[in-house]
C-alpha cells in the first residue's frame, strides 16, 4: 500500500517541483510567470513528437534518457517516504542509493559524448568534474548520520528523533546546509548553473542535452524533475519527525518538498550563478562542513 | 585430487609455447609484403599455433577444475622430488591458493585464445611470445599453489623472468626497451626482499614450508622485520603506490593479452603473498594494518588521478591497476585494524571485499584490455585521442569495453560494486562502533576516499570510453577500423559473464568467500556468514539490470522510426571530427586539482612574429615516483658511483700498481 502510494507521488508530483521553482521566481520578480503545471505540458508535448537523431550516435544515445529517468524512480523507493520504512531498506542500501545516481552520471555524460559535439562534451567533462567533488559531501553526510542513528539503513537512518535532534543538533545543520549544496549542484540549480539560459558556454546540464529531442528530451526533463524531488525528499526525511500513517506522512513530505521548491525559487532570485572556477571551491565548502559534521560527533 | 588437477594444468600452461618455438626459429620478423609468400608460412605454421592452443586451452580448463574442487573440498597436496637442497616440489591447494590460480587459469586460456588472432603465427617473434606466455602463466599458478618457500621463490622468478622477455616483446622500439629494463630492475629489488622473507621464515619457524609462526612473533624485530620486507617485496610486484614505478610502462609495452594477465592476475601473486604472509602471524598488530590502509588509500586516490591525466590507452589502464590495488589493500587494512580492536563482523567485510575485489579486477580488467587491444589492433594507435567512433564499427568490441567500463567504476549492477559494496560497509560500520578515538576510527576514512576513487574513476572511463568509442572518428585510421575477429571477441565473452555473474547473484559467492577468509586469517571468527548482508544486494542489483533494460529497450524501440540528422552542434551545419571534446581536455579540470602531486609538462610554442608559422601543442603528465624522483636520484648516485672510473680505467700496470701498494701497506701494518 505504501509502497504504491510512495511511487504514484514521485511517478506524479515530481513535476510539480520545478513548477514551484519557477512560480516562486517569477512571484519575486512581480510576473504572473508560466502555470504551475508547465512542466507536466512540456512533457507531454514532447512525449507526442517525433524524434530526430544524430547520424553519429549509437544505442548510448537513447540509454542516458532511459537510465536518467529510471534512476531517480529507483533510488526513491529507498528514502521513506510515506510512512517509516522504505519499499527497499536493507543495511547497506545508502551506498545504492548514492551509486544508482552515478550510474545515471555515467549514462548522461557518455550520451552527450556521443553526439560528438563539443559543447555537449564540454558539459559532460563539467558534470563530471562537479560530481566528483560532490559525491564525498554526500557521504560525509550519511557517516555523521551513520555514526548518530547507528544504523546502515537509510530508513532508520533518516528518521531523526527529537533525542538525537537535541543531542547533535549542530551537526544536523551543518549535514543540512552540505546537502542541500549538494542539491543544488546535483540538479544544475543557481549557483551551479543557471537553467534559465541558453547560452551553451555557461551550462552544465542543459548543454549535455542540445541533441536530444521529442521522448527521448521529454524523458530527461521528467527524469531531472524527479531527481530534484527525490534529493528534496532526502533533505525534507531528515528534518520531518514521522508518523507512521502513510498518509499523512506523504502529505507532510509532500508539502515539505515543495517549500523547499519555494526555498530553491528564493535563492534563484536573490543570486546569480558563480563563475565556473568558483563552483569547485563551494563544492569543497560543501565537503568540509559535512566533513565537520563527521568531526563533531565522532568526538 | 585438486592438487593433481593443479599441477597437471600448470605443466600443460608452461610446455604450451614449446611447439610454435620448435617450429618457428628462423622466422624472419615482421613479414608484411609478399602476402603468396606469407601465405605459405601461415600454413606451415598454422599447425603448431593450433596445437598450442590447444595444450593452452586443456591446460586452463584442467586447472580451472582442480580450483574449482580446492574452493570447496579438502585441502590436498601433492609432493614430487626435487633436487633442491631444502626445496621440494610441493604443491597445496587450500581454498585461498585455488581461489588466487583460478583467475590465473582462466586468464591463461581467454589470453592464449585472443593471441591466436591479435599475435598470428605469421606475425614476428609468435613463438617467442606464446613460449614465454605459457611459462608465465603456469609459473605464476605454482606461485599461487607453492607450499615450499624455495619453490616459491623459483616460481616467483620464472615468472618475472618470463614477464620481462615478454614486455621486452617489441624489443625495437625503445620504450619497451625501457619498460623491460624499468621492470627488470624492480623486480631485482622485490626478489631481494623476497630472499630475505623466506629467509627469516627459515629463521623463526627451522622449516622451508609455509608454517604458522610461534605466538608473539609480530612483536619481536624479527616479526617486524618481515612485515616491511613483506611490503617491499610484494608491493612492488602489486604495484602499491609509491612502489608502482615498472607498472605503467610495462602493461603499455608488453603485448595486449599479456598485459591483461600481467594486470588480471601477475600483480596479484603480490598480494597472495601477503596475504599468504600475513595468515602465518597468530596476531596481527593494528600498525600492520594501519599501514596497509593508508598505504591503500594512497594508492587508490592518486592510481585515479595519474590514470585521469593519461592519453595512452594502455598506460590509463594501467593506472587503474594500482588503483585498484589500493582498494584491496585498503580492503585487507581494514581486515587486520578491525581483528586487532576485536571487531570480528568489520573484518569480516574488509577481507571479503578485498578477496572478491581480487577476482572482480582480475576479470574486468583483462575485459578492459582484450576489447582496448582490439580497438589498439584496429586502428594501430594507443593515443585516445586519434581513435573516436569506433563504437558504430566495432559494436561487440565497444559493448565488451563498455560492461568492464561500468564494472571497474563499481556502478550497480556488475561485479565492481558488489565488492566496493563490502568496503563502504565495513567504513560506515566503524562509526557505529562505541569507540571514541584509536585506530578503529580511521577506518571512517574509507568512505570519503572510496567515494572519490569512484568518482574520478567514472571521469576517467567516460573520458576513455567517450574518445575511443562514441563521437566521430578523428582519424583516417579509426575511421577504416574493423570489427575484430570472432575468436578475439569469444575471448571477451567469459569475461563480461563473470562480470555479470558476480554483480548479479552475490550471495552464493558468500560461502566461497567465508571459507577464503578461514584461510586468510585463520584465528578470526566469522560471526555471520555474508549471505545474509548479500541478499538484499542481489535483489537489488537484480532489480536494477532489469529495470535498466527494459527501459532503454523501450526507448529504442520508440524511436525506431526517427529521423537521422547531423549532429546540431548549435547551428553548426558541418562539424568537424576534429571539433570534438578530446579525452585531454574532458580531464583537464580535475587534472588540474592533482597538479601538486603531479605536475603536468607543458610544451606550449608561443605564436611570436607576426605571421606565425604553424605551432603544435603538448603537454603530458610523467609518473612523479619515476620520473621526478627515483631517476634524478638514481642519476645522483651514478654521478657519484662514476668517481670509481679513476680506479678502474682499464690500464693493467696501474691496476698491478694497486696491487703492490695495498700489498706493502697491509705488510706494513701487520709488521707493525
Amino acid at each position: 500500500m505504501s509502497t504504491i502510494l510512495q511511487i504514484a507521488l514521485v511517478l506524479l508530483a515530481s513535476p510539480l517541483l520545478p513548477g514551484v521553482i519557477t512560480r516562486t521566481k517569477a512571484r519575486v520578480a512581480g510576473r504572473s510567470g508560466p502555470p504551475i503545471l508547465q512542466v507536466y505540458f512540456d512533457i507531454a508535448k514532447l512525449l507526442r513528437k517525433g524524434t530526430v537523431l544524430s547520424s553519429t550516435t549509437t544505442w548510448l544515445f537513447l540509454a542516458g534518457p532511459a537510465i536518467a529517468v529510471i534512476v531517480p524512480l529507483l533510488a526513491s523507493l529507498l528514502l521513506p517516504l510515506a510512512g517509516a520504512q522504505a519499499p527497499i531498506a536493507f543495511a547497506g542500501d545508502l551506498i545504492v542509493f548514492v551509486y544508482l545516481f552515478a550510474l545515471s552520471r555515467f549514462f548522461t555524460t557518455a550520451a552527450a559524448l556521443d553526439t560528438g559535439s563539443a559543447f555537449e562534451g564540454m558539459g559532460a567533462a563539467r558534470e563530471l568534474t562537479f560530481a566528483s567533488l560532490a559525491e564525498p559531501a554526500l557521504f560525509f553526510g550519511l557517516l555523521a548520520l551513520a555514526r548518530i542513528s547507528h544504523t546502515l539503513t537509510l530508513s532508520s537512518l533518516l528518521t531523526v528523533g527529537r533525542a538525537q535532534w537535541q543531542h547533535a543538533s549542530a551537526a544536523l545543520v551543518l549535514i543540512i546546509a552540505s546537502w542541500f549544496i549538494v542539491l543544488l549542484a546535483e540538479n544544475s540549480r543557481v549557483p551551479f548553473d543557471d537553467p534559465n539560459t541558453h547560452l551553451e558556454l555557461t551550462m552544465i546540464h542543459e548543454v549535455m542535452v542540445l541533441d536530444h529531442s521529442g521522448p527521448p528530451l521529454g524523458l530527461i526533463l521528467y527524469g531531472s524533475a524527479m531527481k530534484l524531488f527525490v534529493f528534496s525528499v532526502l533533505i525534507v526525511d531528515v528534518m520531518l519527525p514521522r508518523t507512521g500513517t502513510p498518509i499523512v506522512d506523504a502529505a507532510a513530505t509532500l508539502a515539505a518538498v515543495l517549500a523547499v521548491g519555494v526555498v530553491i525559487g528564493l535563492i534563484e532570485s536573490a543570486m546569480a550563478r558563480l563563475r565556473l572556477v568558483r563552483v569547485p571551491q563551494l563544492l569543497i565548502t560543501a565537503s568540509l562542513v559535512a566533513g565537520f559534521a563527521v568531526v563533531l560527533v565522532l568526538r | 585430487m585438486s592438487a593433481t588437477l593443479v599441477l597437471i594444468g600448470i605443466a600443460l600452461l608452461m610446455t604450451s609455447g614449446l611447439p610454435a618455438l620448435l617450429k618457428s626459429g628462423n622466422q624472419k620478423p615482421e613479414t608484411r609484403s609478399a602476402p603468396l609468400h606469407q601465405n605459405v608460412r601461415r600454413s606451415e605454421a598454422l599447425l603448431p599455433s593450433a596445437f598450442c592452443l590447444l595444450l593452452l586451452i586443456a591446460g586452463a580448463i584442467i586447472g580451472l577444475a582442480g580450483c574449482a574442487v580446492g574452493l570447496f573440498a579438502a585441502t590436498t597436496q601433492i609432493t614430487l622430488p626435487w633436487l633442491v637442497p631444502g626445496g621440494a616440489m610441493h604443491l597445496r591447494v587450500d581454498a585461498l591458493s585455488a581461489f588466487f590460480a583460478a583467475p590465473v587459469f582462466l586468464l591463461a586460456g581467454v589470453g592464449g585464445l585472443y593471441a591466436e588472432k591479435y599475435w598470428p603465427a605469421a606475425r614476428g617473434r609468435a613463438g617467442y611470445v606464446r613460449a614465454f606466455f605459457g611459462l608465465m602463466t603456469g609459473a605464476l599458478a605454482l606461485v599461487m599453489t607453492a607450499a615450499n618457500t624455495l619453490l616459491f621463490l623459483a616460481a616467483w622468478e620464472i615468472v618475472a623472468g618470463a614477464s620481462f622477455f615478454l614486455i621486452a616483446t617489441k624489443h625495437k622500439d625503445g620504450e619497451a626497451r625501457r619498460a623491460g629494463w624499468i621492470y627488470l630492475a624492480s623486480s631485482h629489488v622485490a626478489t631481494l626482499a623476497l630472499f630475505a622473507v623466506v629467509g627469516l621464515l627459515h629463521m623463526l619457524t627451522r622449516t622451508w614450508a609455509f608454517t604458522p609462526l610461534a605466538s608473539g612473533t609480530a612483536a619481536l624485530p624479527a616479526g617486524h622485520a618481515l612485515f616491511w620486507l613483506a611490503i617491499i617485496a610484494f608491493g612492488i610486484k602489486a604495484g602499491l603506490m609509491p612502489l608502482h614505478v615498472w607498472l605503467p610502462g610495462a602493461h603499455a609495452a608488453a603485448p595486449t593479452h599479456v598485459s591483461a594477465v600481467m594486470s588480471g592476475v601477475v600483480i596479484k601473486m603480490g598480494i597472495y603473498g601477503l596475504v599468504r604472509v600475513l595468515s602465518l602471524f597468530d596476531v596481527v598488530p593494528s600498525t600492520f594494518g594501519v599501514t596497509l590502509l593508508l598505504a591503500g588509500i594512497a594508492s587508490s586516490i592518486l592510481g585515479v588521478a595519474f590514470a585521469l591525466a593519461q592519453h595512452d590507452l594502455k598506460r590509463l589502464l594501467a593506472y587503474h591497476s594500482i588503483e585498484n590495488i589500493g582498494i584491496i589493500v585498503t580492503g585487507l587494512g581494514i581486515g587486520l585494524i578491525a581483528q586487532a580492536h576485536g571487531q570480528p563482523l568489520i573484518a569480516l567485510l574488509g577481507y571479503a571485499g578485498a578477496l572478491l575485489h581480487v577476482w572482480n579486477h582480475g576479470l574486468f580488467k583483462a575485459l578492459l584490455f582484450l576489447s582496448a587491444g582490439a580497438a589498439i589492433h584496429a586502428t594501430h594507435t594507443r593515443e585516445i585521442d586519434r581513435m573516436g567512433g569506433l563504437g558504430r564499427l566495432m559494436p561487440w568490441t565497444s559493448a565488451a569495453f563498455l560492461a568492464g567500463a561500468v564494472a571497474i567504476t563499481g556502478l550497480p549492477p556488475l561485479n565492481g560494486f558488489v565488492s566496493e559494496l563490502l568496503l563502504y560497509i565495513a567504513g560506515f560500520m566503524s562509526t557505529t562502533t562505541p569507540s571514541r578515538g584509536g585506530p578503529i576510527l580511521l577506518l571512517i576514512l574509507v568512505v570519503p576516499a572510496l567515494a572519490l576513487t569512484g568518482a574520478l574513476a567514472l571521469a576517467c572511463f567516460v573520458k576513455a570510453f567517450g574518445a575511443v568509442f562514441l563521437g566521430t572518428p578523428r582519424t583516417a585510421d579509426a575511421a577504416h577500423a574493423s570489427e575484430a575477429p570472432r575468436t578475439m571477441r569469444l575471448a571477451m565473452l567469459p569475461l563480461v559473464a563473470g562480470c555479470a555473474a558476480i554483480g548479479l547473484i552475490p550471495a552464493t559467492l558468500a560461502p566461497l568467500l567465508g571459507r577464503v577468509i578461514g584461510i586468510a586469517a585463520p584465528r578470526l571468527v566469522q560471526p555471520r556468514s555474508l549471505v545474509s548482508l548479500l541478499q538484499p544486494i542481489q535483489t537489488t542489483a537484480l532489480i536494477i539490470a532489469a529495470v535498466a533494460a527494459i527501459a532503454v529497450l523501450a526507448v529504442m524501440v520508440a524511436t525506431r522510426r526517427a529521423a537521422t540528422a547531423v549532429t546540431w552542434d548549435c547551428g553548426y551545419a558541418q562539424p568537424t571530427p576534429r571539433m570534438q571534446y578530446t579525452a585531454s581536455s574532458t580531464a583537464r579540470g580535475l587534472v588540474g586539482f592533482f597538479s601538486w602531486a603531479m605536475p603536468p609538462v607543458v610544451h606550449e610554442p608561443r605564436p611570436f612574429p607576426l605571421f606565425p608559422a604553424a605551432a603544435a601543442f603538448e603537454s603530458h603528465v610523467p609518473d612523479t615516483v619515476l620520473d621526478r624522483a627515483l631517476l634524478p636520484s638514481l642519476r645522483g648516485i651514478q654521478w657519484f658511483l662514476g668517481f670509481a672510473r679513476y680506479f678502474q680505467h682499464g690500464r693493467v700496470q696501474l691496476y698491478l700498481l694497486y696491487l703492490v701498494v695495498t700489498l706493502v701497506v697491509l705488510l706494513a701494518w701487520s709488521a707493525r
